[in-house]
């Protein structure tokens, strides 16, 4: 295999000329031309390496995607190398694509996306995993990395499916797991050098693998029992680790990006200035895979913030700004982060959200300060699950008099409405529990009408179906069927409306059951399941994520197909529950959380224990600390914002005086 | 409980209102109205222009667009109109803009507004439409064949369905040349179309439609049209400076609500 060289070898194309005659005739084409307000193109031969980022999901939900943004950034800053982005196309543009044999291309300068170095794709879902296929097959990069050579870009999945990133392990040549910002800038550098050396692909794989901390599939092997069961996992490389740790930044303040955040000019789902103002959480919800694979908790300051916000509003002219974090109302200083924040903005018409809030950490003086420049026309917030039991079960603490109380006082301050978020076919759950959600709307409206004397108020709630996730405690759980889920909601629904008076203020809004099965697989699957996802692929299957093109059937059948001769199928993949002493297939990658530690957990849930959080409470040896040597950050610093003037105004002194 | 009315002191007056022509052009000609209108309102607040808010919970920068081009279309003169609550200087007001703004919407002209409404002066539309591989005589000829028609009924797809629209009434002057980039031993057409603004407009897509059903002229390459002017309409068909009656009024000549 030869190695890759770069400075201009092979002069790399614009496509635009090609897309162009096509754009009018797919719809939003917007999405696909770039040159968004602090989008980058730089010059393709004056730097060593090139990096294509794609979030495998239509422009207008990836665009927003802090990942791929902070990554961008970080790159475009080194003086060696260069980022573009790409996105999923359209099945409307995708054949055309294919019709004129255009490829896959990058929004910035719209090259190809085979002439990179690096192809970084970030998964915050499993039900992009054929977006990427469709990506790689229009670049003419070769779907198996095992058929891929030197001139093909090395694909590299990032986000959070990374921490089981088995069923693509075909798919892509390396994975990293945990924060990108720092191994991104290890990669780079492994990638310049070996392009200099003249590596091999398989000698910069090996270089990825023992000197930057990724992940590169084909230097493992998995054995399986005659059971179905894996029975090891082992590197086939002498130089490689045994398990591949997740990467950690520690100081957040050192990492203030994205600071010129991408302002599209097509609609997208989070139009607003977002700052991430903690990283980690340690409430211990035990669903909740970000909470377990992002620990410890890592603050941001309140003078960072205040900078990031200051910054990131004269880049862009957002009027929203997001705080954004698993838990935002947790951190330590929030009051005066969104109190200081308000009154700088007071003028400027800026409001502030809070996109996730938990209902013991809320309260009215931060609902009044988020609200001072906006609407108060609803509130959110996630109990998660129905009876005080499956709470207990789940490890998220709320209780119902919390719930009514903050409510009301909501209610009473004007606001009107209030969203309920749950989960249904939890592990130990009963119809009982479910249908206790009714009584919980039922007692939110009446609540709310008392506290706010009009009966004109709403409740909506909100449920899906509960997906079991790697490296948290509900990993050995058996996944609820479809049946059983959509049965629940529809008991739900009915008690509901029950009551005519109570319901008709209520809103139900549900995901039935049969794509979170999907996703399910998807989560806890191993290297097998790569044949599924390719045979789904070549049947047509795109944007699983999207209710109007995904397929159930097309999943089903693939599944059954290519599971036919094996020991395993659909159901051992997702609602089969494990034992203790089994394999699993993300045994290898390491989240710092001990499995005993996670084991027991589940133990605790069945129990119906609660675990605290090591916040305020002694450290209880989930194992992320010790494991990996980071500890946790947090305030109160004391500090308060920088006096940074409101964006605009006294920047550019535009008004003449008469 | 009562209704809740907004708090604070009402919105400050408009002390001066502001006339821009801006252009779309090469790819950002894909931005739709409402994505312009977006990146405008977020270019208005980077550039700290002082704009005058509606009243009401969710005030809005008070923006009057003009006419705005279809998607897809390039255009060199757009007008929009926007009311200050301070006064400001108009060059100045236009180059931070024109920097607040992605390259390719450029904003190139602002002058204070005059009497009367900029919508009331924009009665015709001039438009030039590239046809790449068309040549010039089979343009030459639809459009021949199009202009002896009175009436011309195309369809459009709009939200609420088909709908049939006249594309040849409002059609002032409609003539095909030779590209200027063009080889001339080759040569592709180029049409110069001036339409009346009516209700519903008739965009170039309209008339090349009407060429596609009276002549069968179907360029193979999708053609690529650029509004050149808009504005008044001269008794010779030709298509005036819609601000030109604000350069020559008395600054704060106009009056402010």
């Amino acid at each position: 295999m030869r190695g890759r060289t770069y400075s201009g070898a092979v002069p790399v194309a614009n496509l635009f000329p090609l897309l162009e005659p096509l754009l009018p005739r797919v719809s939003k084409p917007i999405q696909y031309v770039g040159g968004e307000l602090n989008a980058r193109v730089k010059d393709w031969d004056a730097v060593a390496v090139h990096w294509a980022l794609m979030y495998p999901d239509a422009y207008e939900v990836g665009l927003p995607n802090q990942g791929t943004q902070i990554l961008y950034e970080v790159i475009n800053e080194r003086d060696d190398a260069l980022a573009e982005r790409t996105y999923a196309v359209w099945p409307d543009l995708e054949r055309l694509l294919r019709e004129h044999g255009i490829s896959q291309f990058t929004v910035d300068a719209h090259r190809p996306v085979g002439a990179f170095d690096l192809l970084g794709v970030s998964f915050p879902t499993e039900l992009g995993y054929t977006n990427l296929l469709t990506a790689l097959d229009l670049a003419a990069i070769p779907l198996h990395a095992s058929d891929r050579d030197g001139s093909h870009p090395i694909v590299v999945a990032g986000g959070h499916c990374s921490f089981n990133p088995e069923p693509i392990a075909d798919f892509v040549d390396a994975v990293v797991l945990g924060d990108g910002e720092q191994v991104v800038g290890a990669i780079t550098d492994v990638v310049r050098q070996a392009k200099q050396d003249g590596a091999s692909r398989e000698e910069t794989l090996l270089r990825l693998a023992t000197s930057a901390g990724v992940y590169v599939p084909r230097f493992y092997d998995v054995r399986y029992r005659d059971d179905g069961q894996i029975a090891a996992v082992s590197p086939n490389r002498e130089a490689v680790p045994a398990r591949v740790a997740k990467h950690t930044v520690m100081n957040l303040d050192e990492w203030p990006y994205p600071k010129t955040p991408l302002v599209p000019l097509a609609e997208s789902v989070h139009e607003r200035m977002s700052v991430e103002i903690f990283r980690g959480c340690t409430r211990g919800c035990r669903f909740c895979q970000a909470g377990m694979i992002t620990r410890p908790v890592r603050e941001r300051s309140i003078a960072g913030i205040g900078e990031m916000v200051a910054q990131g509003l004269c880049a862009t002219g957002f009027e929203e700004v997001g705080l954004l974090s698993l838990s935002s109302a947790d951190h330590s200083e929030i009051g005066e982060i969104t109190r200081q924040l308000a009154d700088r903005y007071e003028d400027a018409r800026v409001s502030l959200s809070l996109p996730s809030t938990r209902v013991d950490a809320f309260n009215i003086d931060l609902a009044n300060e988020l609200s001072r420049n906006g609407r108060r026309s609803g509130l959110t917030f996630a109990p998660e699950g129905g009876s005080e039991r499956l709470r207990r079960v789940i490890n998220k603490m709320v209780s119902k008099q919390d719930l009514i109380r903050t409510v009301s006082t909501a209610y009473a301050h004007g606001w009107r409405q209030v969203k309920l978020y749950f989960m249904c076919g939890l592990p130990t759950e009963t119809d009982e529990d479910v249908l206790e959600i009714a009584a919980m709307a039922h007692d939110v409206i009446r609540a709310g009408r008392e506290a706010s004397g009009s009966r004109d108020i709403r409740c909506t709630v909100s449920i899906g179906a509960f997906v079991p996730k790697p490296h948290t405690p509900f990993q050995w759980a058996a996944q609820s069927d479809p049946q059983t889920v959509d049965d629940r909601l529809r008991m739900l629904r009915e008690a509901i409306n029950a009551d005519r008076s109570l319901g008709r203020n209520v809103g139900m809004r549900y995901h039935d059951g049969e794509p979170s099965l999907i996703e399910g697989l998807l989560s806890r699957g191993d290297r097998r399941v790569g044949a599924v996802i390719e045979a789904v692929w070549r049947d047509g299957g795109r944007f699983d994520g999207w209710r109007e093109h995904f397929c159930y059937e097309r999943w089903t059948r693939c599944a059954a197909e290519v599971f036919a001769d094996q020991q395993v199928d659909l159901a051992w993949f997702t609602t089969r529950e494990r034992d203790a002493d089994e394999v699993l297939p993300w045994d290898h990658l390491d989240s710092g959380l001990d499995k005993q530690w996670l084991w027991d957990d589940w133990q605790d849930a069945l129990g119906e224990f609660e675990q605290d959080d090591c916040r305020w409470t002694p450290c209880f040896d989930c194992g992320v600390c010790s494991n990996l040597g980071t500890d946790i950050q947090m305030g109160p610093t004391g500090g308060s914002l920088a006096p940074a003037p409101p964006p605009g105004r006294s920047l550019l002194p535009l008004a003449t005086r008469p | 409980m009562a209704p809740r009315t907004p708090d604070g002191p009402p919105p400050a007056p408009v002390v001066q209102r502001v006339r821009l022509r801006y252009a779309k052009r090469g790819r950002l000609r894909f931005t739709s109205h409402r994505d312009f209108a977006r990146a405008f309102e977020r270019a208005l607040r980077r550039a700290g222009v002082p704009m005058a808010y509606s009243a009401g919970f969710t005030p809005h920068p008070r923006v009057s667009y003009v006419g705005a081009s279809p998607t897809g279309v390039a255009s060199e003169a757009e007008y929009l109109e926007i009311a200050l609550a301070e006064r400001v200087d108009v060059e100045r007001l236009r180059t931070v803009l024109d920097a607040a703004l992605p390259d390719g919407l450029d904003v190139l002209e602002a002058v204070e507004a005059g009497p009367g409404s900029l919508a009331e002066r924009i009665a015709a539309s001039r438009w030039h439409i590239d046809l790449p591989g068309v040549p010039v005589e089979a343009a030459a000829a639809a459009v021949a064949a199009l202009l002896a028609r009175s009436e011309v009924l195309v369809e459009r797809l709009t939200k609420e369905g088909r709908r049939h629209l006249d594309a040849r009434a409002a059609i002032v002057r409609l003539a095909a040349s030779r590209a200027v980039a063009d080889d001339p031993a080759g040569g592709h057409a180029i049409l110069d179309l001036v339409v009346r603004q009516v209700t519903p407009a008739v965009r170039p897509d309209d008339v090349l439609a009407a060429l596609r059903s009276v002549a069968g002229l179907a360029p193979a390459v999708p053609p690529l049209a650029v509004r050149v002017a808009q504005g008044p309409l001269g008794d010779a068909g030709e298509v005036g400076d819609p601000l030109a009656a604000d350069r020559t009024a008395e600054p704060g000549a106009a009056a402010f609500p």
